[in-house]
This record gives C-alpha cells, sequence and structure tokens, in this order.
C-alpha cells in the first residue's frame, strides 16, 4: 500500500513507532489494544518471558514442539539402525549364540541419539523461527530500546501495517498512557 | 549497594527491581579488572598452578604411557575411573538444578542454575579427560565413534562401554546447549549494558541478535522447556549407563541391579555437594547474598540430606544382599571391602563422610549455618569419591580366584593427574563468575515480578 511518510532525520524510511512502559502488565494491556484497534504488524519487546504477551500481538505457532518431534524421532531411528546396522549386516559377530539383532541392548544408544538430535534441533529450530542471527534490526536505532533488557518495556507498531498512519497510529500509542513514544527509522 | 540475606523465607533480598537485579548480576562482570575481589586471583593462581601440573602429568603419561600410574592387573581400573565417575556425577546436580527443579517449578532454582550448568559442563569436560587419557594409546581415541574405516571394524554396541560414549558425549553436547540457551538474553543484556566497545562486540556477536521480542520469547520458553524435558530423563540415563559399565560385568561388588538408582542418587548428592562448595565462597566475595540467599543453602543442603539417604540406602542394601544371596563370592566382597581387605578403611571413612556426618543436616540449626554447611558439603565430596573408589578398587583387588588378587597404590602421578583436573575446573569456574553472568539475569526478572510485584517498577 502506498504511503507517504514524511520523517524528521537523517534516515528516509521509517521501520515503525515504538512506545515505551514502565511494566509488564502496561505492555501486555497496551498490545492487547492494538490488536483490537486492528494493527497486526507489530512486536513487544520485554526484558523477559510475560505470559500471554506473544498471544496478544498474534502469535500462533507450535513449530518448535513440532521440529523436536521430528528431531527426536530422526535420532531414535538414526540411532538404533546404526547399532541394527553394525551388528547385522557390518560386523556380526556371534556372542554365545545370541541373535545378531539383540535389539534390548540398542536401548541405550537410541535413547541417547533420541536427546542428542531433538536438543540440537530445538535450539537450532528456536534460532531459525526467530530469525537468528541477525545482525542488523531497526529497533536498536532507538537509543533507549538498551533498556529493553533491562528494565523497560516496548510496543512496535510496523510500518508494514496496512493500518499504519504515522499520525494515527502515533496518536493511538499516546492514549495508551506510555512513558514515551519514538519513531523507529529502519 | 548493602546486600541483605532476607533469611529462608525469601528467595531475593528486599528492594530488587528489574533494573537493581540486572545492575547486580552484570556489574560482576564489568567490574574493572584490579577491583575483582582479591580471592579470585588468588584462587585462580592456585588452580592455575594445578593446570600446569596436569600439563606436566599428562605429558609424561604420553611419554611412559598408563604404566606411570599404579593400576596393575587385576586392578587395571584406577584412579582414572574413580575420577572419571566421580567428575560426572559432580556434574548432574547442575542439570537436576536447571531441568528437574524447572519442571518442578521451584523458585529457588533460579539464582544458582546458570553457576551450577556451567559447573555441570566443566565437570563433564573433566570427567571426559579420563577414560581417554586412561586408554593405552589415547591418540587413536577416535576409535571408539562409529565411523567408516578401511578395517572395516565397528565398536560394540551391545556393549555398555560404548554406551557410555554415546551417553557422555550426548551429555556433554546438550549440557553445553541448555548452558548457551540460558545465556542468549543474558548476552543481550550485556551487549545493551557494555560500555567497552570490544566487551560490547563480543557480547553482541554471542546474543546473535536477540532483542527480547515476545515472538522470539515464546519460542524461546518453548524450546528452554522442551531441553528441561529432554535432559531429565537424560541425566538419569547417563548415571545409569554409567553404573551398567560396573552391574554389567559379573564382578562380585559391581554385578547388583540397585547400581543404576543407587549411582544416580549418588550423583546427585555429590553434585550438590559441588554447588554449595562453590556457591558458599562465590556469594561471599561478590556480596550476592540477596540473590543467593539462605533459602537456597537451607534448600540445597536437604537436597544433600535426602539424597544421601538413598545412597545409605544403597550401601545397607549391598550389606544385605550380600548376606541374603547366600553367594560366596557376593559376601566375601563384602567382608573383603569392610575389614578384611587392604582397602577396608576406606570404606568406614565413606560411610563417616556420606552417611554419618550429614545426619547433622537434620537439626535446622546447621542448615542456617553457611560454615556448617560448606564443612559438610566438603566431607560429602570426599565421601562421594572414596565410594567411587570403594567399588572401583576393593571390588578388583579380590575377585574369584586368590592367584589373581592384587593390591592397587596410586603413584605421585594418579594424584597429580586428579589434582590437575580439580585445577582445570576451578580455573574455569573462576574464569566464568569473572566473564559471564552467573546468575541467570532474565530469570532473576521472573522472580522479581512473581515476588514483589509492587516493587517491580520503581524507578
Amino acid at each position: 500500500m502506498p504511503m507517504e511518510i514524511k520523517v524528521t532525520g537523517q534516515l528516509g524510511s521509517l521501520h515503525g513507532i515504538m512506545a515505551e512502559f514502565d511494566d509488564p502488565e502496561s505492555l501486555l494491556e497496551a498490545a492487547n489494544q492494538a490488536h483490537a484497534e486492528g494493527y497486526r504488524e507489530m512486536d513487544a519487546y520485554a526484558p523477559m518471558p510475560v505470559e500471554g504477551l506473544a498471544e496478544a500481538i498474534g502469535y500462533r505457532s507450535n513449530w518448535v514442539q513440532r521440529l523436536v518431534f521430528a528431531g527426536g524421532f530422526i535420532g531414535a531411528t538414526g540411532g538404533f539402525m546404526l547399532c541394527w546396522w553394525i551388528t547385522v549386516i557390518a560386523y556380526p559377530h556371534n556372542v554365545a549364540g545370541r541373535p545378531l539383532n539383540s535389539w534390548p541392548a540398542y536401548v541405550p544408544i537410541t535413547f541417547e541419539m533420541m536427546v542428542l538430535i531433538a536438543c540440537i534441533t530445538a535450539v537450532v529450530g528456536m534460532l531459525a523461527l526467530n530469525g537468528l542471527p541477525q545482525p542488523y534490526h531497526p529497533v536498536f536505532n532507538v537509543d533507549e530500546f538498551a533498556r529493553a533488557s533491562r528494565d523497560k518495556f516496548f510496543l512496535c507498531i510496523e510500518a508494514s501495517d496496512p493500518k499504519f498512519d504515522v499520525n494515527s497510529t502515533r496518536h493511538f500509542l499516546e492514549r495508551l498512557n506510555p512513558r514515551e513514544v519514538m519513531d523507529v527509522a529502519s | 549497594m548493602a546486600t541483605l540475606d532476607p533469611g529462608p523465607d525469601k528467595v531475593i533480598g528486599p528492594g530488587h527491581d528489574y533494573g537493581t537485579v540486572t545492575d547486580e548480576i552484570g556489574g560482576v562482570v564489568f567490574r574493572p579488572f584490579l577491583k575483582t575481589p582479591p580471592q579470585m586471583f588468588i584462587g585462580f593462581a592456585c588452580a592455575f598452578l594445578l593446570v600446569n601440573l596436569l600439563m606436566v602429568a599428562v605429558t609424561w603419561l604420553f611419554i611412559r604411557g598408563v604404566g606411570i600410574w599404579g593400576i596393575v592387573i587385576p586392578i587395571a581400573w584406577g584412579f582414572a575411573i574413580v575420577n572419571f565417575v566421580w567428575w560426572i556425577g559432580i556434574g548432574h546436580a547442575g542439570t537436576l538444578i536447571s531441568a528437574i527443579l524447572l519442571l518442578l517449578k521451584q523458585d529457588w532454582r533460579t539464582s544458582i542454575n546458570r553457576f551450577s550448568e556451567a559447573m555441570t559442563l566443566f565437570a563433564v569436560a573433566c570427567a571426559g579427560m579420563f577414560p581417554i587419557l586412561h586408554l593405552g594409546r589415547p591418540w587413536l581415541a577416535y576409535w571408539l565413534l562409529p565411523y567408516p574405516n578401511t578395517m572395516w571394524l565397528w565398536p560394540q554396541p551391545r556393549s555398555p562401554l560404548i554406551w557410555d560414549v554415546f551417553a557422555v558425549s550426548t551429555y556433554a553436547t546438550v549440557s553445553f546447549i541448555f548452558w548457551f540457551t540460558g545465556l542468549i538474553p543474558d548476552f543481550a543484556t550485556m551487549r545493551d549494558k557494555a560500555g567497552n566497545p570490544v566487551a560490547q562486540k563480543i557480547f553482541g556477536m554471542l546474543a546473535m541478535g536477540w532483542r527480547n521480542s515476545a515472538r522470539h520469547w515464546a519460542r524461546y520458553q518453548k524450546a528452554y522447556l522442551l531441553l528441561a524435558g529432554l535432559s531429565t530423563p537424560l541425566v538419569v540415563s547417563v548415571h545409569s549407563v554409567v553404573s551398567f559399565d560396573f552391574a554389567v560385568a559379573i564382578l562380585p561388588g559391581w554385578h547388583t541391579t540397585i547400581f543404576p538408582p543407587y549411582f544416580v542418587a549418588g550423583a546427585i548428592y555429590s553434585g550438590f555437594a559441588m554447588v554449595l562448595t562453590l556457591a558458599i565462597p562465590v556469594r561471599r566475595w561478590y556480596h550476592l547474598e540477596d540473590l543467593i540467599t539462605m533459602r537456597h543453602i537451607e534448600c540445597m543442603a536437604k537436597v544433600m540430606l535426602g539424597t544421601g539417604l538413598i545412597v545409605a540406602y544403597g550401601y545397607g542394601m549391598e550389606a544385605f544382599m550380600a548376606w541374603y544371596s547366600g553367594g560366596q563370592f557376593e559376601r566375601y566382597a563384602f567382608v573383603n571391602r569392610t575389614w578384611a581387605g587392604g582397602y577396608w578403611w576406606t570404606y568406614w571413612v565413606l560411610i563417616l563422610c556420606n552417611i554419618i556426618i550429614p545426619q547433622l543436616l537434620w537439626s535446622r540449626r546447621v542448615r542456617m549455618s553457611v560454615p556448617a554447611v560448606f564443612v559438610i558439603a566438603l566431607v560429602v565430596n570426599v565421601g562421594m569419591w572414596l565410594e567411587r573408589f570403594v567399588i572401583v578398587v576393593t571390588s578388583l583387588t579380590r575377585d574369584f580366584v586368590p592367584s589373581s588378587w592384587g593390591m592397587y597404590y596410586p603413584t605421585v602421578w594418579d594424584w597429580s593427574t586428579y589434582a590437575g583436573t580439580i585445577g582445570v575446573f576451578l580455573a574455569l569456574m573462576f574464569l566464568f563468575v569473572r566473564g559471564l553472568p552467573a546468575i541467570s539475569i532474565f530469570e532473576m526478572r521472573e522472580v522479581v515480578h512473581e515476588t514483589e510485584p509492587t516493587h517491580a517498577h520503581g524507578d
């Protein structure tokens, strides 16, 4: 959607408009109101996980657990097949006449491989879904944003939102009783 | 700021808000180099001397071979395996604190979990050295892994020793992942707090662009919870597999079904003792009494008492089964262990250290006394090391045939290698406490939010 944005400052375009809050409750309330107002392209920033905040800005996803399940499944299958292949195909070894496919003995390695692959998937998958590592993000252009990792709470409505308008969005955020409202250069 | 211990009821001192916990924990890392507490310098210097001792011991080992140790046939598993089991057991408390107590929603876990995860990591690193050093040809350690080779040989996946390779390497990897994942948001905090551009770059790279977004937190928490859920059975499996190294053998004194649970309980016992041994001095040197409170110390003392009783049950069962099984060799193994053999006194020192002295922890007065808890923790560390010595050495020293009996006497190189790994462990701990946030900052902010909502947003 074409937009005319006039931003004062050196940088030409705008990533969004950000409001700063003092506590998680105010941020959660603000996020709920922004969502009710019809904003969708936004993000909330808090120095710790806040219950319900991600849902308030419209986050719905259960990809982490699906990936971990797949990782665990692949790990377990791989671990079992490795043991089976070694003892039955690659290096068959008759130990006191016991069957070559001595599957109970494969359980520990199967389990360890399941945990290993599932854990690696959990972290790599979480980072990948979050788009990390990410060397640059516009929110860091706001000096005050350094406090998002200390004691302040931020809501940023992004310029890509169809409902975004420099003036009305700014007025909307100001009505939420923030400490401050800031432009975020992109 | 003044640090006040709020006593045994609270997990955090009074008057903290999101900012002050951030500054207090981050401040430890950003303290100017010369303002480091002098104990840290002295401690690191001592530890570093031991690291050098390890270098000498290992170099000599690589030149001359395992013959420089006291191991003989039949006691081929000497200090190397004793220390391996001891170190890996110490690691287990870290995983227990970070994973199991997270799932059980224990509020007192938060200010000690990061610290104990680091302890796990370094203890596993020390543990991992021993089986490799114990190989006759350590440069061929990679033969333990299944990889396609021109000899077309494969490891034996029915053997507990190969299970151990998988268990310990998985454990080391997962411990690292868990620890690092927990650190990512704190790296971001450190990046945003750092005044020094070099520190800012380093923490920035480690944080990987973490920006505290609510969506990121949601996925992060999910991943962290799954890691905890996966680590919980892992930690049980690792020490069970370690105990299979013994229990699957037919040697009297090793061949018992009680070993897996008894080893796991012993691991947690020794690990909590080590967490206390480390946390008590650090808390004092850096004045963190308001973050690591008496509640933490008392809870850890209680876990120590509880797991110690499980271990005591294990000893009792071993004695009972020696009698009840009616097995001649089993019975002799016990008699030899307790009074007839050359190592009888190690058994009684072990009982004193692991069972008798820790009973003092039933008293609340003892649990509330930091020096008393510290001393008991040290005693338990010694006791748990002796336990592994008793299991490994006294069982091997007298097996079935008297003609194959023998004695094991550790040499100076055995002791040097052992002391050297203690040096590695402590040196890494000192560096960790100095260089990285030793308490999880973002989780402390959650604690602030949960415990004192009215104070949480003081400016």
